[in-house]
C-alpha cells in the first residue's frame, strides 16, 4: 500500500510537471510578445524592457521555466522586489505577488464550493434514491424531466434569472456580496445562497439520474435477493446491501467534480461579483494579466491531479471489492 | 470540460455488443423517436435553429433589420439608452426587441448567433469525432507502446481543468480566427472522453471470432479495423456525439460569455448574454431571449441523445 501511494505521488509530481511545462510555453512561447502582454494595456516602453530583463525573457524558454521552478520552491527577485517561497510569479499590473493574490481570495472561493457541493449532494442523492424506491412513478418521471432541465440550463443563464426574479423583482434576498460569516451569519447565509444553488444545479440533476441508475442496478443483483430471501427487510438492506455498492461510484465522481470545481467557479464568481478566485481570473483574462492567469491554470490542475488521487485512494478503502483483485 | 458536467462525462455510454449497428437498428430508433411527443418537440426546435443558421441572411432580409444596424429610433436616449416600448422593444419592426444603447435588432443576432453556435459546436463535434475514433481504436487495437502513448496523453488531457486551460489558451493567443481557434481548443480536450470508450469496445471486439475470421481470409489490419471493427461501434459513437454536442454549445457560448470566445461585433449567444448583464434588472428581455434560445437549444440536444441511447441500449437488450 505505501508502495502504491508513493507511485502514485511520483506521478503526480510528474503530471505537475509537465503541466507547469506546457502552460509555460504556451504563454511565454506562443504569445507574441509576453513582456507586452504581461506589463497590460497602458505601459511605456521602459517598463516592458525592465519587464524583459527581470523575468530574463531573453535566456533560453528552459532556462526561464529553470527559474520559474525555483521561484515556486526557494522564491525569487524581481529586480528591487523580492518574492517569498511558493512564487507563482508577480503581477506587474498590480503590484502585487501572485501568491498573496491568490490566498487572499481563497476564503470565499472555498465558502462557495464546499456550500454547493454539500448541496448538490444532498439533492442529488435523495433526489435519485427516492426516485428509485419509487421508479416508474410520476415522482420518477418528473424529478428526472427536471434533472434533463437542470442538465441543460448554463449556469450564468440560471444565476441571472435567479438574480433578477429573487433580488430585483422579489427582493427576499440581497445582492451577493461576500460578508463575513462572524459579522451577521443570516446575510451570509443569504448571499450565498444564490451562488451555491447556481453552481449545484449541475452537479445536483446529474447526481439524481446517475444514483437513481446505480441504486436500480443494485436492486436487480443476485446478493440482494439473497439478503431479501434471508428475510432482511426495510432501513438495513436498504442500507447495506443497496445504498453501500450504488454509492461507491458517486463518492468517486464527487472528488473528480469537486476538485475541478474552479472552472465552474469561474463563472459563478463572476457573475455574481463574488472576490474568489475563480472572479480574480475572469478578472485577469479581462486585464490580460498573463502571471495571474498562469497561475489559476496552474492551481486548478493542481487540485485536479491531487484530487484524482485521493480518489483512486478513497476509492480502494470503499470498495472492498478493489481491495481483493489488487491483494 | 464545460462549465456544467454533461451527461457524457459521467454515465455509462453503451457497451460492445456485435449487432450494435444493424440498418434496422437506425430505423428502430427513428419509429421511436418519431413516436416520442418530446423527442419530436426537440426534433422540431433543433430544426428551426439550424434553419435559422443556414438561411441567416434570408431571415433577416425578410425581417428588414440586419445583425451590424444600429436603430437610434428604437432607444431611448435620455434614459441611458434603453429600448423603448414595453419588452424591450418588441415591436412589428423588431420582432424580438432591440440591444440597449445602440438598438441593434436582437431577431437578426439570435438568428446569426445560431449560425455561430451551431458552426462551431458543429464542426468541434466532427474533429473531436474523428480524432476520439481513430485514436480510442488504434489503442484498443494494436495495444502494447501505442496504447500506452495515447492512454498517456488522454490521462494528461483529462487531468487538466478544461475550461480554465481553454481561457487562458485563447487569452494568450493572438485574436487571430476566433471561431477555428475555439474549434480546435473544443476538440483538443475532448476527444479523450470519446477515445476512452472507443479503446475499450475496440478491446472487446478485436477479440471476437468475427475479427478472427477476417484475419484467416487474409485482411490487413487496418482493414480489420476500419471494415470489421468500426461498423460495430456505431452505436457508442452516435450515442456519444449526440450527448457531447450540447456541452460543445455550452462551452461556445460560456467561452463567448467569458469575453474569450467569438470577438464582438460578430453575433454569438453566449456573447449577448454577457453584453446582457449590465442591463438585466432594466431590461430583462435582452438576457432572456437568448438565455432561453441557449437554454432550449442545450436541453433539445441532451434530451435527444437521452432517447437515442434508451432506444439503443432497449434494442441491444432484445437482441
Amino acid at each position: 500500500m505505501t508502495r502504491y501511494v508513493l507511485a502514485r505521488l511520483g506521478g503526480v509530481v510528474v503530471i505537475l510537471l509537465a503541466v507547469c511545462l506546457f502552460t509555460y510555453l504556451i504563454f511565454f512561447k506562443l504569445s507574441p510578445d509576453p513582456a507586452v502582454m504581461i506589463c497590460g494595456k497602458t505601459c511605456t516602453p521602459e517598463r516592458i524592457d525592465s519587464i524583459r530583463s527581470v523575468l530574463g525573457l531573453n535566456q533560453p524558454i528552459l532556462t526561464q521555466f529553470g527559474e520559474f521552478l525555483r521561484g515556486i520552491v526557494a522564491g525569487r527577485d524581481y529586480g528591487a522586489v523580492h518574492c517569498p517561497a511558493p512564487c507563482l510569479g508577480y503581477s506587474f499590473q498590480t503590484n502585487e505577488s501572485v501568491w498573496s493574490m491568490l490566498t487572499s481570495r481563497l476564503p470565499v472561493s472555498i465558502t462557495v464550493a464546499v456550500g454547493a457541493a454539500v448541496l448538490w449532494l444532498l439533492a442529488g442523492v435523495i433526489g435519485g434514491l427516492v426516485s428509485a424506491v419509487k421508479q416508474g412513478t410520476w415522482w420518477d418521471r418528473t424529478a428526472m424531466a427536471l434533472a434533463l432541465g437542470g442538465v441543460s440550463v448554463p449556469n450564468y443563464v440560471l444565476a441571472l434569472v435567479l438574480q433578477y426574479v429573487l433580488v430585483v423583482k422579489l427582493q427576499v434576498l440581497p445582492f451577493p456580496s461576500a460578508p463575513a460569516f462572524g459579522d451577521d451569519p443570516v446575510l451570509w447565509f443569504e448571499s450565498y445562497l444564490m451562488p451555491w444553488v447556481v453552481l449545484a444545479v449541475g452537479y445536483a440533476c446529474l447526481y439524481a439520474r446517475l444514483t437513481r441508475s446505480n441504486v436500480i442496478d443494485t436492486l436487480s443483483e443476485n446478493y440482494y435477493r439473497t439478503a431479501r430471501a434471508k428475510g432482511l427487510g426495510g432501513a438495513l438492506i436498504m442500507r447495506r446491501h443497496a445504498l453501500r455498492p450504488a454509492l461507491t461510484p458517486i463518492a468517486t465522481i464527487f472528488g473528480m467534480d469537486f476538485a475541478g470545481l474552479l472552472g465552474g467557479a469561474l463563472i459563478t464568481e463572476t457573475v455574481f461579483g463574488l472576490n474568489g478566485i475563480g472572479k480574480l481570473a475572469a478578472d485577469s483574462i479581462a486585464k490580460n494579466d498573463q502571471p495571474v492567469i498562469m497561475a489559476v491554470t496552474l492551481l486548478a490542475a493542481f487540485f485536479v491531479v491531487i484530487g484524482n488521487v485521493v480518489v483512486d485512494l478513497v476509492y480502494t478503502a470503499l470498495d472492498p471489492r478493489v481491495r481483493v483483485v489488487s491483494a | 470540460m464545460t462549465t456544467t458536467p454533461t451527461l457524457l462525462e459521467v454515465e455509462e455510454v453503451g457497451t460492445p455488443v456485435a449487432a450494435g449497428g444493424s440498418p434496422a437498428s437506425a430505423r428502430r430508433i427513428l419509429r421511436i423517436v418519431t413516436r416520442d411527443k418530446g423527442a419530436l418537440a426537440c426534433v422540431l426546435f433543433l430544426a428551426i435553429v439550424v434553419l435559422m443558421a443556414v438561411a441567416a441572411p434570408l431571415i433577416t432580409k425578410l425581417s428588414g433589420w440586419g445583425p451590424y444596424a444600429f436603430d437610434s429610433a428604437a432607444i431611448d436616449s435620455s434614459l441611458g439608452g434603453v429600448p423603448r416600448g414595453a419588452l424591450g422593444g418588441i415591436s412589428g419592426e423588431h420582432w424580438f426587441g432591440v440591444e440597449p444603447q445602440n438598438g441593434r435588432d436582437l431577431f437578426a443576432r439570435i438568428v446569426y448567433g445560431a449560425r455561430v453556435s451551431i458552426t462551431i459546436s458543429l464542426s468541434a463535434t466532427v474533429l473531436t469525432g474523428v480524432l476520439g475514433v481513430v485514436l480510442g481504436m488504434l489503442a484498443g487495437f494494436y495495444r502494447g507502446w501505442v496504447d500506452q502513448v495515447i492512454s498517456r496523453v488522454m490521462d494528461f488531457l483529462m487531468a487538466f481543468p478544461a475550461l480554465i486551460f481553454m481561457i487562458a489558451i485563447l487569452s494568450s493567443l493572438p485574436a487571430g480566427n476566433r471561431p477555428v481557434l475555439l474549434v480546435v481548443v473544443i476538440s483538443a480536450f475532448g476527444w479523450p472522453y470519446l477515445a476512452r470508450v472507443i479503446r475499450g469496445q475496440t478491446m472487446t471486439l478485436a477479440g471476437r471470432e468475427f475479427v478472427e475470421a477476417a484475419r484467416a481470409s487474409g485482411a490487413k489490419d487496418l482493414q480489420v479495423v476500419f471494415r470489421e471493427i468500426l461498423p460495430n461501434l456505431r452505436g457508442s459513437i452516435v450515442v456519444m456525439t449526440t450527448l457531447a454536442i450540447p456541452g460543445y454549445i455550452g462551452t461556445e457560448a460560456g467561452l463567448s460569455f467569458l469575453g474569450v470566445g467569438v470577438s464582438p461585433p460578430t453575433a454569438s449567444w453566449g456573447q449577448m448574454i454577457s453584453s446582457s448583464v449590465s442591463w438585466y434588472s432594466v431590461d430583462p428581455m435582452f438576457f432572456a431571449i437568448p438565455g432561453a434560445f441557449l437554454f432550449l437549444t442545450v436541453l433539445s440536444l441532451t434530451v435527444l441523445g437521452d432517447k437515442i441511447r434508451t432506444a439503443i441500449d432497449q434494442g441491444e437488450a432484445a437482441s
